[in-house]
């Protein structure tokens, strides 16, 4: 079967499994969820304390998305599930297998057929609409957490707005090393008001946060914490005026499909060390190669010796 | 050349069947069975349970079955099947005054009330391997060899065994165990997250289902000087107790079961204050089954985090409420410490890229400053901000 027709079945791989209620949590803990989401959209980007419960999935693992996604998926959603924004990492494929089992609904791989989607460090590339929602799995959910690590302590400080010791912490790095040395769960001020944590995107993905289109839910499983960024929302990026944010730069462009604009994975291609770029975005770079771009080293050959082996 | 990682859901489904397999181990070996780990690893069930937070020995049983004997997969495994079940009502508060004892034993009084009782225990075992274990069917080991006495009977159930804290507390030797004002209910950490600043209740229901290394290492260490306790165990103990459901309908409880719990309650002096006579204070715990070992270091820790409260100003680990709390959890801790098995090389990548350019940046300025003072080196010195200007 080749890739690319692999990729247009939007079906799940493993039958639903009437043991398990709709979504494996029950009505009433799926309402508790919601409860706290309503909140978490009322107040962009402060942490709601919920009742997280044990999923059959390890804390750490993304038990934060599964439970929100859980919450609030329903039997016409179509859903999507990507780790580093891939489709095809084992954990991404778990977590689709889950759901498959304990809903039923049917999963894409395709962000414009999604209505949910699920993720672990990376937003698609693809630009999200408005009646999407991103489902972001969040290790660790407060941004004051390496500079204090009392939940206390930073619960005050986050509800008289003290965020002054974030602003040094940046200004240390550039004294350091002549820039801010945070290069992904860069801290963010949501709705001019709470500091957030964008979970581990790499600081790349942060201006899609902006005034997105789709609703952005964030769960936090251990932690037990769920927060979001509100349609239209605006997501300011720290920075300083001499020191603009900025976001990651290649010299070179994806070795598959040519794109410039995408985050690029390094893939080590020998023991000699010799490098490749390629789109961390699986789904952007095979729709481009499907559109017939080409980058330094695949060509239309390639390309079909790879859809034999898939 | 390239091409992108598929077959991961393959690679998954193998990997259930490998693990089937491992599991499973020799096929010439009989397969165990539910029944012989519930009853011929009782220690095991009682562990799962407890951190499991689920008393069901079965289940217990299973889980550790299915974990191929791994404690905590065997916790997870009972605690994500909890999730699925509904929450019916609370159970009445147990008295563990009135339980059925198999074991009780106080290190403060040559005797009490009701008498010492070891029952079964491995205190006073000499620890070499009972080769006549390896014999099948020989089914009490070599102690029955030696015994000439049948087994005696366990203690009778009406035989008063009164708390030895009771015993204390009637003359105030020892703070009152009083029930709050107005009988509060305690949280359900299951239900409801961990808010801060914890009461009581709340920490001694964390420490229940807490993992027994983390107990019993911070527990360990109270005793070795990082916070001051000085306990006494004043009473461990150890048998079945009845659990009454309160039925709206009835109106009145009825019993539901019988649970084996474990109770230890610590003493430990403390010397009074401008107010307070010197009296001696509590650690208590409480674990599902026998689980002597957990229990005691649960009442050593919880007695560690009321420091604050009885004014003694620990600044320990076991002292401080936040810390104990948030990193006592095995499966929380489990899943956090082994998530590093998956993918980070979206985060790995704008870290290589960062430390590439600041490498960069470096190796001009480093040559420069080899070349000591000669002329002035090209490269300028990192941009310091004119000003700070905060967003």
């Amino acid at each position: 079967m080749s890739q690319f027709s692999d990729r247009e079945a939007a079906t799940t791989t493993v039958a639903r499994d009437d043991h398990y209620n709709f979504g494996y949590l029950d009505e009433s803990t799926k309402r508790m969820l919601r409860r706290a989401l309503l909140k978490a959209v009322a107040i962009p980007g402060y942490q709601v304390p919920f009742g997280s419960r044990e999923m059959p999935l390890p804390y750490g693992w993304g038990t934060g998305g599964i439970q929100v996604t859980a919450a609030i998926i329903g039997t016409r959603d179509v859903l999507k599930v990507i780790d580093q924004g891939s489709d095809d990492t084992t954990n991404a494929i778990n977590i689709r297998r889950f759901f498959g089992r304990v809903t039923g609904v049917p999963t894409t791989e395709r962000t414009a057929e999604a209505t949910i989607v699920q993720t672990r460090h990376r937003v698609p590339e693809t630009p999200l609409r408005a009646g999407q929602v991103m489902v972001f799995q969040v290790p660790i959910p407060e941004p004051l957490r390496w500079l204090e690590s009392s939940e206390a302590e930073t619960r005050t400080m986050h509800a008289l707005a003290e965020y002054g010791a974030m602003h040094v912490k940046l200004y240390e790095d550039i004294a350091h090393h002549g820039h801010i040395a945070t290069t992904y769960d860069y801290p963010v001020i949501v709705n001019q008001r709470y500091m957030m944590r964008p979970s581990p995107i790499p600081k790349f993905d942060n201006p899609k946060l902006h005034n997105n289109p789709a609703l952005m839910l964030f769960g936090a499983g251990r932690e037990k914490r769920v927060y979001a960024v509100p349609p239209y929302t605006s997501v300011k990026s720290l920075d300083f005026v001499d020191h603009p944010f900025t976001v990651e730069k290649w010299a070179s462009c994806c070795a598959q499909c040519g794109a410039t604009d995408s985050y690029l994975d390094e893939i080590i291609t020998d023991d000699a060390g010799t490098r490749m770029f390629v789109c961390s975005d699986t789904e952007y770079c095979a729709d481009r190669r499907a559109a017939g771009h080409t980058g330094t080293n695949a060509t239309a050959d390639t390309i079909a010796k790879e859809g034999a082996a898939a | 050349m390239y091409v992108a990682v598929k077959g991961g859901e393959r690679a998954i489904l193998n990997s259930y069947r490998r693990l089937d397999a491992y599991r499973r181990g020799n096929v010439a070996v009989p397969e165990l069975t539910l029944a012989q780990i519930r009853e011929q690893m009782p220690l095991a069930i009682s562990r799962v349970m407890a951190e499991g937070s689920l008393y069901d020995p079965h289940l217990a049983a299973l889980a550790l079955k299915q974990a191929a004997g791994d404690q905590v997969e065997a916790i997870f495994l009972l605690r994500a099947y909890r999730t699925t079940l509904a929450r019916f009502g609370y159970t009445q508060p147990i008295d563990t005054g009135a339980m059925r004892l198999q074991r009780r034993i106080s290190s403060t009084f040559k005797d009490v009330p009701g008498g010492q009782v070891l029952g079964p225990t491995y205190d006073y075992t000499q620890r070499l391997l009972d080769f006549s274990l390896e014999i099948e069917g020989n089914v009490e080991g070599s102690a029955a060899a030696e015994a000439t006495v049948p087994t005696p009977p366990a203690p009778q159930p009406d035989t008063a065994m009164p708390r030895v804290t009771s015993l204390l507390e009637a003359e105030s030797l020892v703070e009152a165990d009083a029930i709050p004002a107005g009988d509060p209910a305690p949280p359900d950490l299951t239900r409801e997250p961990l808010t801060l600043p914890a009461g009581r209740a709340a920490r001694l229901q964390n420490l229940a289902r807490a993992d027994e290394g983390f107990l019993l290492s911070m527990g360990y260490s109270t005793q070795r000087g990082y916070g001051n306790t000085h306990p006494f165990a004043a009473e461990i103990r150890y048998g079945t107790t009845e659990v009454e459901l309160f039925v709206e309908e009835l109106g009145f409880a009825v019993t539901i079961g019988e649970i084996e719990v474990t109770e230890c309650q610590m003493v430990s002096q403390f010397a009074g204050s401008a107010n307070e006579a010197p009296r001696f204070t509590r650690g208590y715990g409480l674990v599902f089954g026998y689980g002597e070992r957990k229990a005691m270091s649960m009442a050593l820790v919880d007695r560690a985090m009321r420091a604050e409260e009885l004014g003694e100003g620990g600044d320990a680990p076991a002292n401080d409420i936040e810390f104990m709390l948030y990193h006592s959890d095995n499966v929380e801790a489990s899943g956090f410490v082994q998530h590093l098995k998956l993918p980070h090389y979206v985060d790995f990548q704008a870290n290589l890229e960062l430390l590439r350019r600041l490498r960069a940046e470096q190796a001009p300025q480093e040559g420069a400053t080899a070349s000591a003072n000669a002329a002035t080196p090209d490269t300028s010195p990192a941009p310091q901000p004119q000003e700070e200007t905060l967003a």
